[in-house]
């Protein structure tokens, strides 16, 4: 078989497909089924009840705040959110208590919906589901022999902690669209409340079923489902070493077949798990210890109500008051700035200036000392000519470290609108002392412009206006 | 039910067989749910168990007579919906007991030889 | 047929004499304890007796007695727990040896609604294993014999409690009843025995075998008496998603209402073929009997019952496969050590597992695996479907129905365990209720041909215990003999 680590796709010629399936952990105080905290880290086996242990004669009850968080994530979506009911999926592994996780099989409570990223492109969601999360093993010794095989230890603190898995459509077609999905539906689930997100602290978990095609084929190919994806690098990597296994194998002539596949990150491949006919048989059937769950609509809307304002929708707004491109209203949404601009530019300040100040020269969280009308006059006093874009982020940076209006700064700073007749004089004063130089200038070599913009700079102490600068140059040529 | 929806991708099972109740159950069946079951049976229990398994799934046939064409299927015998509790954190249960109970400990943990294979 | 083996003090007497302080806990404790030395040892009613904790309890119950505190309508009473019930730092075994040793960390809900209505818990009383059975030979710890007679089987999966009532051990015991598994060995030993609806008697706590199917109920020698236990634990339980919320039915101000006017139905299917003759002729005493107390008795047929067995044996099973993988030697019970987790697994679960266990784990699999589930678990639920309807159509007719409990007396040791489908038969009249998740009791109704008790059962709707009980105490006070 070909090793197909470092060989790049010819994308004219193939395509390729992805569709993700995420587990986030929701936050929630307690487990899904049982009173045990629901908290990552902690001492082994301390957050543990007869369910979580999976203790003869344990029953589970439902966490009513998990299934508010998933009608929450399910709106967010776009989901039809539909009345539901539990089931169990049988295996043994000894990290899941039971020795079946009880997760909603055919009758999801959130399905069909999608999101939107920020490119504008919409990738649809199939279904989201409640389910129980396993416990943790760590593999202990070994010393590499063969028949020192080690052994592993468990702990079930994690056991019984709410997953929503959430189910995407093959609609991805890059690497790149893959992380930008993981990455908004991230900000989805912090926005509505329902997940810390640190996909580091496994707070959300990536599957990736990848395929290939031939470009302008319209079946798919035989996909294979890689697994142990930590970090949205990771998904990317996996993704295109993924994608390039499967090329060299169509290319030479073999079957892609259909298996899960185990990344692994420090070889940077992924490797056989199990092939299709290993799968187990999981005879799911409705967990009678359960009972149905209907929201109904009273609940939906209650919950609709209180929705906060999502990404996608975010970017649009600003889009459209901001009058700029889609796409370059991500980052300051992402920041979570853009109330402050779209208040900024309420009230008057000019939308370009505004975005890109929030772009480059804001972060998001440490804006707090910034107000919309502080802001908005700053980019007044920019526009209007009285601060150069130097001096504007200067002030900026002071407005929100200490909160005081963007004048004060100005004033106590000493940055003053300079008038052109100040300006001539410095320039007649530089172009004496420094004649070869402007000769080299008069007859057109405009790397000398820099030397003379640099001058009057700091002549001026970085108060002079580059753009004037320059124009005024020019204009003795 | 109308509000089913396609087993999710990890879930889909397609039916490898259509005989259903209409095959007698094999000695390779058999062999197959011990298997899943994590049960072990020698050559003389896999052909006792075949046979009861058999007679007994003979009896259930007398079901195939009835006619369940849009019966719906009650998994539960009470038509409760909707039973919650509050996110509140209940006592956990003592460590040290439960560890006391356990075949093997270490380090607070529960010990199990090495697993072979992930999930 | 003889006097009671252990013909001895109900327990609504002896809840009286101890809270009005005219006899002690103790003394009840030691009593009863002394009868379960001599004689348990034939009987084997009993895995294990916990002689400290009961004492320590009933010590309690005369410290409050004392202090002039009411300990609870079950004041000192003596009560054994079939052994698949939670009790915390007691051993709680299934009768498995997967189970063996172990003790739970917590106490079910039964357990802790009796120890607050003053009760004394006693010990663990044996069963089939997992409550496998109806015979109680299928318990990893040798089997229970029947008081009435010891080379017969005292019925089962619940025989322990049954027998221990029978005995005179305790004037009341609990079992659990998954598709007869109390009625069936109450009948068998003479005692009464009571399935509640579905939902009335929480499962936190009890290990479970079908969870859609278990209930969790009384045996007594009176039917009093199992209203009085019946009322102590039955209510809703936030633990259990399945419990019922309203309250529970209160029995007692009903006990001595009558008949009279009664509705009720005799049910056809389970007079015919595979009834014993002397188990039919009683079930037609017990019939007339209860006209002649006022009650009007008509036939009535319930064709779905016929489907119970088959409908039972896929969907318990299936049940029990999913509810026993967590015996797997990772966090409790016994282990059988191997190389990878996986050979411990097998190890440990083919040693651990009777051949019952083993043959009902491996039949659910198959009802549910890829390929058969429609035709096997998803019939069987919707032949459940059937069960209720049928029923439901037959209680617009009747308040209650009648039937046989079981459809023999209790037959000999052994003569059963070679052929599992001549042993499931045993619990053909009283499967249909669990499927249904009805209310059934069973009342001991004069004997057979060779002597040993037969119990008539009456079947009620769902949260129809009322009137269920009613019928029985009508029943109880026409059994030849008269009350006991
Ligand atoms: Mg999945
Ligand atoms: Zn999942």
């Amino acid at each position: 078989m070909s090793d197909a680590s470092g060989s790049t796709i010819d994308l004219e010629k193939w395509e390729i497909v992805v569709g993700l399936e995420v587990h986030a952990e929701l936050s929630t105080r307690t487990k899904l089924f049982s009173s045990a905290i629901n908290q990552f880290g902690g001492e082994p086996n301390t957050n543990i009840d007869p369910l979580t242990l999976g203790l003869p004669g344990s029953l589970p009850v439902l966490n009513e705040q998990a299934v508010e968080l998933a009608i929450r994530v399910g709106l967010a979506l776009n989901c039809a959110v539909r009345p539901s009911e539990f089931s169990r999926k049988n295996y043994f592994y000894p990290d899941l208590p039971k020795d079946y996780q009880i997760s909603q099989f055919d009758r999801p409570i959130d399905a069909e919906g999608h999101l939107e990223l920020p490119d504008g492109s919409v990738i649809g969601v199939e279904r989201a589901h409640l389910e129980e999360d396993t416990g943790k093993s760590t593999h202990v010794g070994g010393g590499g022999r063969i028949h020192d095989a080690g052994h592993s230890t468990i702990d079930y603190n994690r056991a019984g902690v709410p997953l929503l898995e959430i189910v995407g459509k093959p609609d991805i077609r890059s690497a790149d669209q893959a992380k930008a999905y993981v990455s908004e539906l991230r900000a989805i689930l912090i926005a509505v409340g329902a997940s810390d997100g640190k996909m580091e602290e496994g707070s959300m978990r990536v599957d990736c079923n990848v395929s290939v095609r031939a470009r302008g084929a319209s079946e798919l190919g035989t996909r294979c489902e890689v697994k142990n994806v930590n970090s949205l690098r990771s998904l990317g990597r996996a993704i295109e070493y993924e994608a390039a296994r499967q090329v060299d194998l169509i290319s030479a002539g073999e079957d892609v077949q259909q298996q899960t596949r185990h990344w692994n990150e420090d070889e940077g491949r992924t490797h056989k798990l199990r092939s299709k006919e290993e799968a187990d048989d999981y005879r799911f059937f409705p967990d009678p210890d359960l009972v149905e769950v209907d929201p109904g609509e009273e609940w939906i809307d209650r919950v609709r109500a209180a929705m906060p304002v999502l990404p996608a929708a975010r970017r649009h707004r600003l889009a459209e008051a901001s009058g700029v491109d889609l796409a370059k209203t991500a980052i300051v949404v992402e920041r979570g700035l853009d109330e402050l601009c779209l208040a900024a530019i309420r009230a008057g300040a000019d939308p370009v200036r505004t975005l890109t100040h929030a772009e480059h020269n804001l972060s998001g969280g440490r804006s707090s000392n910034l107000d919309p009308d502080g802001f908005a006059s700053l980019v007044g006093m920019e526009t209007g000519g009285e601060l150069t874009a130097t001096q504007a982020k200067q002030v900026l940076a002071e407005m929100v470290s200490s909160g005081d209006s963007p004048a004060d700064i100005a004033q106590a700073r000493g940055f003053e609108a300079m008038d052109n007749s100040e300006l001539e004089g410095i320039v007649d004063e530089l172009v004496a002392a420094n004649p070869d130089e402007w000769q080299r200038f008069i007859e057109g070599d405009s790397k000398v412009m820099g030397f003379f913009v640099g001058q009057v700079m700091k002549a001026t102490r970085g108060q002079a206006d580059g753009k004037v600068v320059t124009k005024l140059l020019n204009s003795r040529r | 039910m109308s509000d089913r929806l396609p087993k999710s991708p990890d879930n889909a099972k397609s039916p490898n067989n259509d005989g259903g109740a209409n095959q007698r159950i094999s000695a390779d069946d058999v062999a197959k749910v011990a298997n899943l079951s994590r049960l072990t049976l020698d050559a003389d229990e896999l052909d006792l168990f075949t046979h009861q398994l058999a007679d007994i799934l003979d009896h259930a046939r007398d079901i195939e007579a009835l006619d369940l064409e849009g019966v719906e299927p009650m998994a539960r015998p009470l038509p409760l919906v909707n039973v919650f509790r509050a996110d509140e954190p209940g006592e956990p249960l003592d460590r040290a007991e439960v560890l006391a109970a356990a075949p093997s400990v270490e380090n607070n943990q529960f010990r199990v030889p090495p697993s072979l294979g992930e999930r | 047929m003889t006097s009671n083996p252990g013909a001895h003090l109900t327990a609504i007497d002896i809840a009286a004499s101890v809270r009005s302080g005219e006899r002690t806990a103790g003394d009840v404790l030691e009593e009863h304890l002394e009868r379960i030395a001599s004689s348990d040892a034939e009987i084997h009613a009993f895995n294990h007796v916990m002689v400290d904790e009961a004492r320590h309890c009933a010590q309690a119950v005369d410290t409050a007695v004392k202090a002039g505190e009411d300990p609870g309508p079950l004041a000192g009473v003596p009560v054994a727990l079939k052994d698949n019930m939670c009790t915390r730092a007691v051993p709680t075994t299934c009768s498995s040896r997967i189970l063996q040793g172990w003790k739970p960390p917590y106490d079910a809900t039964v357990v802790q609604r009796l120890g607050m209505a003053g009760a004394v818990v006693i010990g663990k009383t044996n069963m089939d294993e997992f409550a496998m059975g109806s015979s109680t030979e299928n318990s990893a710890f040798g089997p229970t014999r029947n008081p009435w007679d010891t080379s017969c089987v005292p019925g089962g999966s619940s025989g322990g409690s049954a027998a221990a009532v029978a005995a005179g051990f305790v004037p009341i015991s609990l079992g659990s009843d998954t598709g007869g598994s109390i009625r069936q060995p109450a009948a068998l030993c003479g005692v009464v025995g009571v399935k509640p609806t579905y939902g009335a008697v929480s499962r936190f706590g009890l290990i479970a075998f079908a969870s859609s199917l278990d209930q969790i109920g009384p045996f007594a020698n009176t039917v009093a008496d199992a209203a009085l236990v019946l009322e102590a634990i039955a209510g809703h339980d936030p633990a259990d998603s399945t419990s019922i919320r309203e309250p529970f039915a209160e029995l007692f101000p009903h006990l001595d209402d009558g008949v009279s006017g009664t509705r009720i139905g005799l049910i056809t299917e389970m007079m015919g073929e595979g009834i014993d003759a002397d188990v039919a002729a009683r079930t037609r005493e017990a019939a007339d009997a209860l006209e002649a107390a006022g009650a009007t008795v008509q036939e009535v047929s319930i064709p779905a019952v016929n489907y119970g067995l088959s409908a039972y044996y896929l969907v318990a099973p299936a049940e029990a496969s999913s509810n026993l993988a967590r015996y797997d030697g990772v966090r409790y019970g016994n282990r059988v050590e191997g190389n990878t987790t996986d050979e411990m697994m097998f190890a440990t679960r083919t040693e651990g597992f009777g051949d019952e266990v083993k043959r009902r784990i491996m039949l659910g699999a198959y009802a549910l695996s890829a390929g058969y589930y429609d035709a096997f678990y998803g019939k069987a639920l919707k032949v459940r479907t059937l069960i209720r309807a049928d029923f439901q159509v037959a209680y617009e007719k009747f308040d209650v129905l009648l039937s046989p409990t079981s459809p023999s007396t209790a037959f000999p040791l052994g003569d059963k365990t070679a052929d599992p489908m001549a042993m499931y038969l045993n619990d053909v009249c009283t499967i249909p209720t669990n499927l249904a998740g009805h209310p059934a009791i069973s009342v001991p109704f004069g004997t057979g041909d060779d002597g040993l008790s037969i119990g008539v059962q009456v079947l009620a709707p769902p949260q129809g215990e009322q009137q269920m009980f009613t019928a029985a105490a009508v029943l109880e006070s026409a059994a030849p003999g008269g009350a006991r």
